[in-house]
Parts: structure tokens; C-alpha cells; sequence
């Protein structure tokens, strides 16, 4: 999770949702996503809401976030319920981070239990877990594949030292075949996270590492351009000159080079920075975001969407507990989207996916760009004659841009 | 301190016999506010708790910028041997932009304070408004000031000074506006030597105007000065060159708040209030007389201020074109210097070419419109006007180079400056090369002492109006000063250099320029956008052109990223407004064909180097 939230209006404290959450469920898919806001270091790139043990004082919370999130889906399931929603079995489950696999595996099971007790989960259902490759050992994969979790994404961000070390890595590069391995034999689907344009990396840094990871095999790969967020350590270390800058150039050629490569190893893309060895190995939960499904988010800063209302928890995780602990709704905000907004957020999310936006989305004068793109090379022509606009590599490294063209006033 | 006077004398009920009219003028900065200061303050006027440095300088901006823009008038009493004398001291501006403030202020006098800083001696400004003040018959008082400076030279420049008007060093008053000292025997002298104003007080009333000031509340200020008769308030009044006729509704005089008084008569300085709103029915120049008794001929008046150079003035957003509309008309009835019509921009869309005195000018009145009426504007390079005969005769005058004509052109003529530059003779050498890469010719050069010459050059205006001073003073080590004015024109060898955006031609970024410099201008323009204009979808080619021939060229590579492609944990709502903010940002941008281009790019790239370092001042 970013660590800023958005701002909007006050969320009820029974958790209810409008009417508008309800209509239409049913046809709906539901998810979840777990968030464990628990790292051993906090790595000096990333802003998401998650915290050190020193920075919350102990371990204390940390042990007790299992019971805390299971009273969250308790939670969830009544407020669901009250609110006229049909219950729904989960088709995704996603635990993410921080670094989930900080907690004992135990307690993911344990999670990952309640929420099945609670709603069923369909055949064939997705569950992933976020992992770092320093956090896991052969027994905690296998007590997590049997607890019903069946894929595992790694963040392996790199294979080069000098990378990981501007990164605040705290893996060595021989430990991910290791524990891909062991995700493998646990019976684990494998997802490797990579970063690049990393200040410092050349651009053979970065073909080494896309070798590197393919050579593992692994069934998923999601390749994310470094962001420098604000307040960042490493945004700090690039103001004060300490370590070089970002360029989007260079994001760009590598961005290029990863999508050959990856294709080249027999993967698709599905989304911007995703990329599936099959259709059916593209991360379903993933897909969910981008697709407006339903998906309920669990812990501290989580972010929820239903039907086109969208809210996020409270950030600290102690304010998190207090609130379940005294029986009020964790959300510290939501937002109710009317027509047109849902409208703007499907065009913003589902351009960036391979099976494209329906052209028919757009208003008429969104319709209308479409022409200027496919004359600049960004979207492919024959899917937009059949009516999908479907970014080209181009499209896709000036994906924000291509949304503004279709979104004009 | 001597004392203040005891009865001062009465408006409408003083002889002018006791009365004195007199100005204080100088170069830029040697003092004459400061000065003011000091006589307001011991003539008891403005008390000493009231006092603040530089009193006369109200605006805003002249406080800010520590130089005075508007010419201000007093009323003060002075008691000499027992006789209480009235003395109207008028403040001028020492701004080369502002010498038409200062001629217009002389025609309202007996005699001048010519001030020198006596730490830096005569400069240009000093010889230019010497030069007005004789043209105008008046008496000339000459005062070394800042004596209190550790550098001060009153000897040597006592010597200058008598060497230059006649007379003895010995006569050269020296004074320090800064502690007083002096200034008391300076209002002495200046009773003593000047002669007082003669007029016949039987006559239809005959008064000159030299100032007019539009006040919000209480509408157009009129400051006149009386030669003929006598003015009271509530009789009708008429302005002899429009026969505009006007009910005095009040009279009065500065001292410095204004004071309503029983009238005018010979020889006084004061205001008039007639409820007129618009300040050209009130014209600087122009001679006031008595509708029931009006007098046969006008009094002699001034040329009108002739605008030397001229900018497009664009509001940042469009929907101000109205407020910037109104804030013109509103300033030119305090500014009769300036002009301006309408005018479109393909680039910028509405907006107003304005024509200015000078470069200050234009700053200052456009610093004036953004801050008085709250305004964000763009203001195109700076022009000089062109006279354009095309080969079928037809004349055209061009302020705007993208209304240079595109026919067969037979002879391009360029406005001319006859300028004086002052400096020590070291710099000689430096200077004429300065002028000769101006396109100058050396009219002369004379030693005004020993280590002080005055070089005059004929240039084309638009040769020095930008940044010649500028590059002068750091030739000279700051020691040169510049003064120049309109001396005709000549047929020169001008081009009109385009500047165009991938093919797009911007009317905004044309300039008008020597053939020689043609290149210059195109490298120095296509490099700053270069840089200012942000990377787009798609290559952008930038080029310069004389016609259709290149001269010039740069390109801005074609944007390859702008996506976000982090996951973000389902946060869809920070990615939402992500995008009104990026499209927020895009609603900034002025469409140049295709090319987005931010207005920062527009007013930097117009900004000159030099109006950026009087910013920084
Ligand atoms: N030491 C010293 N400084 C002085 C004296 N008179 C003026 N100054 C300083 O000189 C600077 C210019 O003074 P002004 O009175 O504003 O000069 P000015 O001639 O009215 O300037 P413009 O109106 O812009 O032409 C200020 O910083 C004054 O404080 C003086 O007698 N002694
Ligand atoms: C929720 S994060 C954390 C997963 C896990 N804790 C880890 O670091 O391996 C998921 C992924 O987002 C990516 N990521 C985090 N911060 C990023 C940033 N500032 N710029 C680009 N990608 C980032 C990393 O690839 C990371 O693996
Ligand atoms: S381990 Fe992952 S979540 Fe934790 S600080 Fe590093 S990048 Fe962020
Ligand atoms: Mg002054």
C-alpha cells in the first residue's frame, strides 16, 4: 500500500455499504486481499505500509496479528451481510506486503483458514502469498501449499549485487533458484518480482538479471520501473547526489528489452508489468484490481473496493487493532463513485491489460483519438477496428498518456 | 536647526513675490528623494515621527524598487529674514525612461537643484536633464550630495560641476540628504537665487498642466501650475484644447497631504478636482482657464511622449483578457506615456500590444497590472518600431514582427538614438567597441575633466534598448552611465527571423533583427526552447527561418515513458487522481499544433537576461 491515503468521505463505523455495493453482486466476483504490514528492514525505495519490529516497539503486534486480522474478516463477512450482499465463495486470495512470510506460516494458514470458514472458496481458486526470498524455508512453503495456498510471488527485484545493495536487498542473488525450487516442490505456482532502472544499473546489469530470473522458469513475472517516492530514503540519497538519477529513457530501454526477453522465454503480457507463462497463470487477484471485481482488503491501510465504493483502513497498526478490538470499522475514508467516475476508472485500468479497453467505453470524444493513436504507433490497429483498443509496446511505455488522450474534457 | 517658518503663507493670498518653484533633478540614484525627505521634514511639513525614507515614493513599487517613477509636487513654507517664503518643490524621476516625467515637471518652474552624488560625480542622466532644465530657461542651483560618504570627492567634483554650468567651485553647495546637513542652506539659496514667478494676476486665468492622476476616490487629480489669474473652487472651468468644460469641485495644494484651498493664483503650484473620471479629458500639456472669463491663447505645452518600445501583453488565462482590458484603461490615466490597442496571438491568443517609454517602463506597468489588478501575464520580446515601404510604396509601421509584411519589401527603416555615454577615460577603448558592434557611429567626445569623457554615438534604438546598459555597466566596471534619445531614423538591413515548432510557425518567438545577427538570435532561441519546452509523444523539430531558408535548428526527442507500472495493493483511487492532476497540468499547457507547450516555457523563453537581473534586484 502507498503509505499517503486518499482523501474522502468519512466511512460508517458499522462498515455498512450503499445500496449501489449490493446491486448486482451476484455476478460479481469477490476477493481478498490480506495485507501483513511487517518487514525485517524496510528497504529504502519502498513506501508501502509496512513497518520494522523496532518501529512498533516489540514484537507484540506482530504476534498478535493473526487473531486481529481473522476479527477483521469476521467483521467483513457481517457488514457484507447487513448490507444486502449475497454471499460469495472467494475466487482470489492474496497476501501481501510488506513481507507476509515474516509471520509464521502458521499464522497465514491460520488466516487463510478463518476467511475459507467464513465464505467457501471456489474450485480452482487463486491463492497467492508475497514472499521475500529470505523469508521462507522448504517447511514453511509446504505448510502453506497445504493450508490451500497455491501460488508464491518472490521478490527477487534483481540478480546483480550492486543492485540489490542500492536497493537495501537483504538476499543474496543463489538464494532465489533455492527457494523457487522449494516453492516448486511444495506443489507452488512462482511469480518473480523484478525491479529495474535501479540508479546505477547498466543495461546489461539488467539483461543479466532477466537471464537470471528466466533461466528459473519461473510461471509469472511482474517487472516494475523503480518509482522514487517522496519521502524515501533513496529519494533523499538521489536529492542529496549520493546515488545517481532515475531516466526515464533508460526505463524505457529496458522496459523494451524485458518484454523481448520475457516474450522470447515463451511469456505473455497480460497487463503493463505482467507477464504469464499461460493465460491461466496470469495472477487472477491482480486481474480483479484492474477489472473493477469486488475484493475486500484485510489490516492496516488495506484498500477495499464493492460495487463501486471504494475505502481503505487506517495505516497504523495499532490504531488497526484498537479499532476491531472495540468492535468499529477500521476504514478511515471511502469514496461512492458515481456512473462517470466508474467509467473514467475503468478506461484508466482496463487500457493497461492485453485484452484492451472496449472502444465503446469512450465518450465520443474520447472515441475520436483513437485514430491520432493508432497514427502514432500506440495502439494496435486491428483490435481497434474490431472495436478493443489494445496498447502497442509503445502504447504500453506511454500508457498514462494514452489514458489522457481517451479521457479528454 | 533653523526655525520653521512661523505664518506660512496662504494659498490663493500669496504674493509671488514670496514664492518659489523650483525641481530637483539628477541621475538615477544620486539622491533627490532623500533630499526631499530632509526639506520636508525641517520646513515642517511632514513631522519627524511621520517621516519614512523616501516619502514621495508612494507606489508600491517605487518603495520596492527604491526609485522614484511619478514626479511628485510639495507646498512648503521657508521663513528667510523674517519673510515666509512658499516654496513647491517638485521630486523628479532619474530613470532615462522617465525623463519626459522630468521635462514636463521643469515647464512648472523658475529654477532647479541639479544634485550630484558627490561620490560618483557627473553622469549621464546629470548632463540630460541639465541640458532640459536650460532648454527651459531655469535657473540652475548646483549641490554636490552624500558628502557624508567616506567616498566623496566634493573638491574634484565641485570642479567638474562649475566647469560644466559656469561659475565658481567655491559656489557649489554640498549637502547630505542622508543627515541634513546643508539642507537648510540649500533652502536658503534656493529663496535667495531663484527668481520668483511672474504672471499678471488681472488676466484670464491661464494654468498649465503638468501632471494627471486618476485617483480611485476621487477620480482624475489634476496638478496644475497658474501663470495668468486666478482659480477658485466651484467656478467652471475649461481645458483649452479639447473645450472640454468642467466644474472646479475642489482646489488645493500638496504639503504634501492634499489641502483644499480658496483658490490659485500667479505663480502657485496646486491641484484640481472636477469629478472627471477620465484623465485624457485632463490632459497633460494642456492650459486651464475660466469659462465665464476665458483667456485668448493657450500657454505653450509638451510633445506628446512617444512610445520607443513595444511588447504584447497576453493574460496566462485567457478568461482574463476583460480584467486586463479594463486594468490598461485604468493605468492610462495615470500614465499618459502609455498606448496600446488590441491585438491576437496564434500562440497566445487575446491580449494588447502596449507600446513603453523604455524597458523599466514595461516592467514596471506590467509588474503594476499583475500586482494592482491581480493579473498573470506573458509579455512578448520586447520591439522597436519598423517602417516597412514595400515595393508597390505601400507603408507599413511594424511593433510586432509577426506583422511584418511578407511582400516584395524595397527598404526597412529603423528608429535612431543620439546617446551620451559618461565614463572614465580608461574605458574608452572598451565603449567604442561596445557601439561598433551596436552598429554605431561616433558622433563625438569631449573631456569633461581630466579622467571624464563623453562619448556620443548615433545607434539604432533597438540596438541598446534591451541590454546595452546592462553590458556597459560591466565593461565599465559600473562607472558608465547611459543616456540617450530619439534621433530620427535609417533604412538598415533587417530581417524578420521565424521561429517555428515542427513546421508550426509561433508568432510569440518572431524577432526582428539585423541580417547579422539573424543566426544569433535563431540558435539563442531554438536552444531555450530546446530546454524549456518538455518532451511530447513525438519528435519535435524546432527551427529558425529568414523566409523559407533555415537558419537554425534543434530538436526535442520524442517522450518513450510516462506510465506508472507499479502495483499498487488496489489503491485505484490515488491512480485516479493521479490523472486529474496530470490533466490539471494539461489544461496549462498552449497548444502549438500538437506540440503542448507550458506557459512557463512562454515567459521564459521571453524573458531577456536582463529583465531577469532587475528581478533579482
Ligand atoms: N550616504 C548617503 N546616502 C544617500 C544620501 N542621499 C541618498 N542616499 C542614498 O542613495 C540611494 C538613492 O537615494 P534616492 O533618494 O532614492 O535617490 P533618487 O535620486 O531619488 O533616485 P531616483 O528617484 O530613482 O532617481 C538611497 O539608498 C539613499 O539612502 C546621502 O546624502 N548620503
Ligand atoms: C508489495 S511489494 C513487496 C513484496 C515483498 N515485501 C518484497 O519486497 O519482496 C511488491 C513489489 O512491488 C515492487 N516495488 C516496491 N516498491 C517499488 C518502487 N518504489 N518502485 C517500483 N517497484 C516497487 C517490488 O518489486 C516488490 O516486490
Ligand atoms: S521487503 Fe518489500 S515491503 Fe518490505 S520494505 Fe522491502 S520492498 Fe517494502
Ligand atoms: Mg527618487
Amino acid at each position: 500500500m502507498p503509505s499517503v491515503l486518499p482523501l474522502g468521505d468519512p466511512a460508517p463505523s458499522d462498515g455498512l455499504l450503499p445500496q449501489q455495493a449490493a446491486d448486482g453482486a451476484a455476478e460479481r466476483a469477490f476477493g481478498l486481499y490480506v495485507h501483513i504490514p511487517f518487514c525485517a528492514v524496510r528497504c529504502g525505495y519502498c513506501d508501502f505500509n509496512t513497518y520494522t519490529a523496532t518501529e512498533l516497539g516489540g514484537g507484540a503486534s506482530q504476534d498478535a496479528y493473526a487473531s486481529t486480522a481473522i476479527s477483521e474478516v469476521e467483521f467483513a463477512a457481517r457488514a457484507l451481510e447487513q448490507s444486502g450482499l449475497p454471499a460469495r465463495k472467494l475466487r482470489t486470495v492474496f497476501f501481501g506486503g510488506g513481507t507476509p512470510t515474516l509471520l509464521p506460516a502458521e499464522d497465514l494458514a491460520r488466516i487463510l483458514r478463518a476467511a475459507i470458514d467464513t465464505w467457501g472458496i471456489e474450485p480452482g481458486a487463486e491463492v497467492t502469498t508475497e514472499a521475500n526470498p529470505d523469508s521462507v524455508t522448504p517447511e514453511s512453503l509446504q505448510l502453506l501449499a497445504d493450508a490451500g495456498f497455491t501460488r508464491v510471488s518472490f521478490g527477487m527485484q534483481s540478480a546483480v549485487p550492486h543492485v540489490l545493495k542500492v536497493l537495501d536487498r537483504t538476499h543474496t542473488p543463489s538464494r532465489v533458484p533455492q527457494v523457487v525450487k522449494w516453492a516448486r516442490e511444495a506443489g507452488l505456482a512462482v511469480s518473480l518480482d523484478l525491479i529495474y532502472g535501479t540508479p546505477g544499473e547498466s543495461i546489461d546489469d539488467w539483461r543479466f538479471s532477466l537471464e537470471t530470473a528466466l533461466s528459473y522458469g519461473p510461471d509469472h513475472i511482474s517487472a516494475y520501473a523503480l518509482i522514487i517516492e517522496d519521502g524515501t530514503k533513496l529519494a533523499a540519497q538521489i536529492r542529496r547526489g549520493e546515488v545517481p538519477e532515475i531516466d526515464d529513457d533508460d526505463h524505457a530501454d529496458k522496459y523494451e528489452l524485458a518484454d523481448r526477453m520475457i516474450s522470447d522465454a515463451g511469456l505473455h503480457w497480460y497487463e503493463v508489468s505482467n507477464w504469464s507463462a499461460t493465460p491461466e497463470q496470469a495472477c487472477r487477484h491482480n486481474l480483479a484490481y484492474w477489472r473493477g471485481d469486488d475484493w475486500w482488503g484485510i489490516g492496516p491501510g488495506a484498500h477495499s473496493h464493492v460495487g463501486g465504493v471504494r475505502w481503505w483502513n487506517v495505516k497504523h497498526p495499532t490504531a488497526y487493532a484498537g479499532r476491531l478490538g472495540s468492535g468499529v470499522s477500521p476504514a478511515a475514508g471511502r469514496e461512492t463513485l458515481d456512473a462517470e467516475t466508474r467509467r473514467v476508472e475503468r478506461v484508466m485500468l482496463e487500457a493497461r491489460l492485453a485484452s484492451g479497453l472496449a472502444v465503446s467505453t469512450l465518450s465520443d470524444d474520447g472515441r475520436h483519438a483513437v485514430a491520432g493513436l493508432i497514427a502514432d504507433g500506440l495502439v494496435v490497429p486491428a483490435d481497434a477496428f474490431r472495436g478493443r483498443l489494445v496498447l502497442t509496446l509503445k502504447g504500453r511505455l506511454l500508457a498514462d498518456a494514452v489514458v489522457r488522450r481517451i479521457l479528454p474534457d | 536647526m533653523s526655525p520653521m517658518a512661523r505664518t506660512a503663507p496662504v494659498p490663493a493670498a500669496t504674493d509671488p513675490a514670496i514664492i518659489r518653484n523650483f525641481c530637483i533633478i539628477a541621475h538615477i540614484d544620486h539622491g533627490k528623494s532623500t533630499l526631499a525627505d530632509r526639506m520636508l521634514q525641517y520646513t515642517g511639513v511632514v513631522q519627524s515621527r511621520d517621516m519614512k525614507a523616501q516619502y514621495l515614493d508612494r507606489m508600491d513599487i517605487e518603495r520596492e524598487r527604491g526609485i522614484t517613477i511619478k514626479s511628485q509636487a510639495v507646498r512648503m513654507p521657508w521663513d528667510v529674514d523674517g519673510v515666509s517664503y512658499a516654496l513647491n518643490m517638485i521630486d523628479t524621476p532619474g530613470h532615462v525612461d522617465f525623463t519626459y516625467e522630468v521635462s514636463r515637471s521643469l515647464a512648472a518652474c523658475e529654477g532647479a537643484v541639479l544634485l550630484v552624488d558627490a561620490a560618483q560625480g557627473i553622469e549621464a542622466q546629470t548632463l540630460a536633464n541639465l541640458y532640459l532644465a536650460m532648454e527651459n530657461n531655469l535657473t540652475i542651483i548646483p549641490v554636490l550630495n552624500k558628502i557624508d560618504l567616506p567616498a566623496a570627492q566634493p573638491e574634484k567634483y565641485a570642479v567638474e560641476l562649475a566647469s560644466l554650468i559656469g561659475g565658481d567651485p567655491d559656489d557649489v553647495l554640498r549637502v547630505s540628504g542622508k543627515t541634513g546637513m546643508g539642507v537648510e542652506v540649500l533652502l536658503d539659496k534656493i529663496v535667495r537665487d531663484l527668481p520668483a514667478p511672474v504672471g499678471d494676476p488681472d488676466a484670464p486665468a491661464r494654468a498649465m498642466i503638468f501632471d494627471s492622476v486618476y485617483d480611485t476616490y476621487r477620480g482624475v487629480v489634476t496638478y496644475v501650475r497658474v501663470v495668468d489669474g486666478m482659480l477658485h473652487p466651484r467656478e467652471r472651468i475649461q481645458m483649452m484644447s479639447t473645450r472640454a468644460t468642467h466644474e472646479l469641485l475642489e482646489i488645493g495644494v500638496s504639503s504634501p497631504e492634499p489641502t483644499p484651498s480658496k483658490g490659485l493664483g500667479v505663480g502657485e503650484v496646486g491641484y484640481l478636482i472636477t469629478g472627471v473620471k477620465d484623465v485624457r479629458l485632463s490632459k497633460v500639456g494642456d492650459t486651464v482657464t475660466n469659462l465665464a472669463k476665458p483667456a485668448a491663447d493657450s500657454l505653450p505645452g509638451y510633445a506628446d511622449a512617444k512610445p520607443m518600445v513595444f511588447s504584447g501583453l497576453y493574460p496566462l488565462d485567457g478568461t482574463d483578457y476583460p480584467v486586463l482590458r479594463d486594468a490598461l484603461e485604468k493605468l492610462m490615466l495615470n500614465d499618459a506615456a502609455l498606448v496600446y490597442e488590441p491585438e491576437t496571438s496564434a500562440a497566445l491568443g487575446f491580449g494588447f500590444r502596449v507600446g513603453f517609454l523604455g524597458l523599466l517602463h514595461l516592467e514596471i506597468t506590467r509588474e503594476r497590472l499583475e500586482r494592482e489588478y491581480n493579473l498573470d501575464l506573458i509579455s512578448t520580446a520586447p520591439n522597436v518600431e519598423y517602417e516597412v515601404t514595400l515595393e508597390d510604396k505601400k507603408v507599413v509601421h511594424v511593433t510586432n514582427p509577426s506583422e511584418y509584411p511578407s511582400g516584395k519589401i524595397a527598404e526597412v527603416r529603423e528608429p535612431m538614438v543620439s546617446a551620451t555615454i559618461l565614463a572614465p577615460n580608461e574605458f574608452v577603448g572598451a565603449i567604442m567597441e561596445l557601439c561598433q558592434s551596436r552598429r554605431g557611429v561616433m558622433g563625438g567626445m569631449d573631456y569633461l575633466s581630466e579622467d571624464r569623457v563623453e562619448i556620443r554615438y548615433r545607434l539604432p534604438l533597438a540596438e541598446i534598448v534591451f541590454d546595452f546598459f546592462d553590458i556597459l555597466k560591466s565593461k565599465t566596471r559600473g562607472y558608465g552611465s547611459l543616456d540617450w534619445k530619439a534621433d530620427g531614423e535609417q533604412v538598415a538591413d533587417l530581417v524578420k527571423v521565424d521561429i517555428m515548432l515542427q513546421g508550426e510557425q509561433v508568432d510569440a518567438f518572431s524577432a526582428i533583427t539585423h541580417r547579422d545577427k539573424a543566426y544569433a538570435y535563431g540558435v539563442m532561441m531554438t536552444g531555450k526552447l530546446r530546454e524549456l519546452i518538455p518532451r511530447q509523444q513525438f519528435e519535435v523539430p524546432i527551427q529558425a527561418a529568414i523566409g523559407s531558408r533555415i537558419i537554425a535548428r534543434e530538436s526535442i526527442r520524442a517522450i518513450r515513458k510516462d506510465v506508472l507500472a507499479k502495483c499498487y495493493g488496489g489503491d485505484i483511487s490515488r491512480k485516479r487522481k493521479l490523472l486529474e492532476k496530470q490533466k490539471e497540468g494539461k489544461k496549462r499547457m498552449k497548444m502549438v499544433g500538437r506540440v503542448e507547450v507550458p506557459q512557463e516555457a512562454f515567459i521564459a523563453a521571453l524573458t531577456t537576461e536582463e529583465s531577469k537581473d532587475k528581478a533579482k534586484k
